[in-house]
């Protein structure tokens, strides 16, 4: 009965063992079937050059990468300052109240919106109702709302990794509540809800469902001049050479794109993670 | 007293500022649901909500008479997501379980970000790999003529949710207290034992809650079933059928619409539609996490 036991755990451990083997696998396979056929087509031509519709083979794939770049940094000015505020209030001002708990089913609920909803939401209210029209300012709009809720889980779990103590010490020296959020909590959660933000940026660089109802478009002569431009982005040019070129060469040139794309996304997040281990072997809390 | 009052205002004046942004997050959701709501009410009213959930036929812009079902839209999600959990989640359930309860810490610390990083993994990217490699290989193995069907997508959306159940699944399993596990083995019990008869059951709703979340993220995928899963509108009765899942459908039709024309309100309609399913996924979710934390004190 023992030994039969015992055998038993070797075979479903032996199992467990294998799912998150061939998960980590995963990652790299993703890696490797996108590096084959997509490696190719990346040089410094590719990176840098206008997009040419007529012979793909021709050009690049600068404005998608600008755009990305615009959408992404756009976002940033948006949805950090607004979820570290609420994660501040969440955090700080607002401990165990009947307001704490409505707002964070709201966060919850509003991370669980499937992200073509939030197109949809775009169009409406960015796009139609405010008259943005398709347009970067539109998309950064509503990618904003997108990523809110993640940033504002990210600085709240850093905000509250923050000892106590520090607080109570820094209250005791006479200070104010509000001169330790500013001075004490504050600084000392920076860095943690930073890498949360950055991640969820890298995350929101990859939709494309939105952005293919609120704004991105498929061929630009010109970079985006002003917010209310239309542009490209990597994901949707992925997309659209993927499934609506003609060119033998199409679908290379998908993979060349979607590769950059993954690699700017994981470049991101590592850069943050990378940044957050080195505050966390600094602090000695 | 001048000075007094000038603390006040400034200790106060945060407070405001970030309770005014913490209520956008409740605005926002609001006014998710209400704009939805005014932008697709009149198709219910228009098309009947009866012919609207149960008709089979989605064919807004047929050149005789228009046919407006969503039914075989919602089959293609069902079986999509049906398909999909069957597979993400024992593999999910079975990495958090080594996570949680196998691996040693440096392991843990070492493959966790590394499993958490296939949800960085751009959704069209996955798509993309489906178009060039997997739905060649699933035609070859089932004889088809294209391998764009539900099974295609599914497996790409398991992949894409598979983060999601992993990490949560071993998040509830970690946070179950370590003298059941040690009261457990003290019997004499076999790891596996525990495991079995103690971690997973004290962990239950948490677990039940990570599905809901991961079936979440499966019905509210789009880029993947827009590219590997066929667009077929017609009804699915084989999981190697092509479908068009609700999502794909307003992804594909929306930007071809005028404005505030009936197709528009169905598309904003089955928008709608998917929200409150996914609304109502995690607000259970959410209770059977509570009822949890509550019975744990």
């Amino acid at each position: 009965m023992k030994i039969r036991g015992y055998l038993q755990e070797a075979i479903y451990f032996s199992i467990f063992r294998g799912s998150a083997f061939i998960g980590i696998t995963l990652l790299f396979v993703v890696l490797v079937l996108l590096f084959l056929p997509g490696h190719s087509v990346i040089d410094w031509h590719f990176l840098t050059s206008p997009w040419q519709h007529r012979d793909i083979t021709k050009g690049g794939i600068l404005p998608a990468i600008i755009g990305s770049l615009y959408l992404g940094i756009g976002v940033m000015l948006i949805s950090f300052p607004l979820g570290m505020g609420t994660a501040i209030f969440i955090t700080e001002y607002s401990k165990n109240s009947f307001w704490r708990k409505i707002i964070q089913l709201a966060i919850r609920n509003l991370a669980g919106v499937p992200s073509v909803v939030y197109g949809l939401f775009g169009l409406a209210v960015f796009v139609n109702f405010l008259s943005f029209g398709t347009s970067l300012l539109s998309a950064i709009l509503t990618l904003s709302v997108m990523t809110l809720p993640w940033i504002i889980t990210a600085s709240a779990e850093a905000l509250e990794a923050v000892p106590q103590k520090f607080r109570e010490t820094s209250l005791a020296l006479g200070a104010t509540h509000w001169q330790t959020v500013k001075k004490i909590v504050f600084p000392a959660a920076f860095p943690g809800s930073m890498t949360g933000g950055v991640i969820g940026i890298a995350r929101a660089l990859g939709e494309t469902a939105p952005i293919i109802i609120v704004g991105a478009t498929f061929y630009l002569s010109s970079l985006p001049t002003s917010p209310l431009d239309k542009f490209m982005t990597l994901p949707y040019h992925t997309f659209i050479l993927a499934t609506q070129h003609s060119s033998p060469y199409a679908s290379s040139y998908a993979a060349g794109t979607a590769l950059v794309l993954i690699l700017l996304t994981f470049l991101l997040s590592l850069g943050a993670i990378i940044i957050r281990y080195h505050y966390r072997r600094k602090k000695d809390w | 007293m001048n000075f007094k009052k000038n603390v006040h205002f400034s200790e106060n004046l945060p407070r405001l500022i970030f309770g005014a942004t913490a209520a956008l997050t409740i605005l926002s959701l609001i006014s998710i649901f209400l704009f939805l709501l005014i932008s697709g009410v009149g198709a219910f009213k228009e098309i009947g909500i009866k012919e609207f959930f149960l008709g089979t036929n989605w064919n807004p812009t047929s050149f005789h008479t228009p046919s407006w079902g969503i039914f075989s839209l919602i089959a293609g999600t069902l079986i999509i997501s049906i398909l999909a959990l069957f597979i993400a989640l024992p593999f999910g359930l079975s990495i958090a379980i080594y996570l949680s309860e196998i691996a040693s810490p440096k392991m843990r610390e070492m493959l966790k970000p590394l499993i958490e990083m296939i949800a960085s993994i751009p959704s069209v990217v996955l798509g993309l790999l489906g178009l060039l490699f997997l739905a060649p290989l699933i035609a070859k193995i089932f004889h088809l003529s294209n391998g764009l069907n539900a099974l295609t997508a599914s497996i790409l959306v398991a992949i894409a949710a598979l983060p999601t159940i992993a990490s949560i699944c071993e998040d509830t399993l970690s946070s179950v207290s370590l003298r059941f596990r040690e009261a457990s083995l003290a019997l004499g019990t076999t790891k596996w034992t525990t495991i079995k008869k103690v971690v997973i059951p004290a962990a239950g709703s948490g677990l039940v809650a990570a599905i809901m979340l991961g079936l979440g993220r499966i019905i509210g995928e789009t880029m993947i079933v827009l590219m590997v899963a066929g667009n077929s509108r017609a009804f699915p009765h084989s999981f190697l059928d092509p479908v068009r899942p609700m999502t794909a459908n307003i992804a594909i039709e929306i930007k071809e619409v005028v404005v505030g024309s009936l197709h528009w309100q169905g598309l904003f309609a089955i928008g709608l539609t998917l929200f409150l399913i996914t609304f109502v996924i995690n607000l259970l979710a959410d209770i059977l996490v509570h009822r949890r934390h509550s019975y744990e004190n």
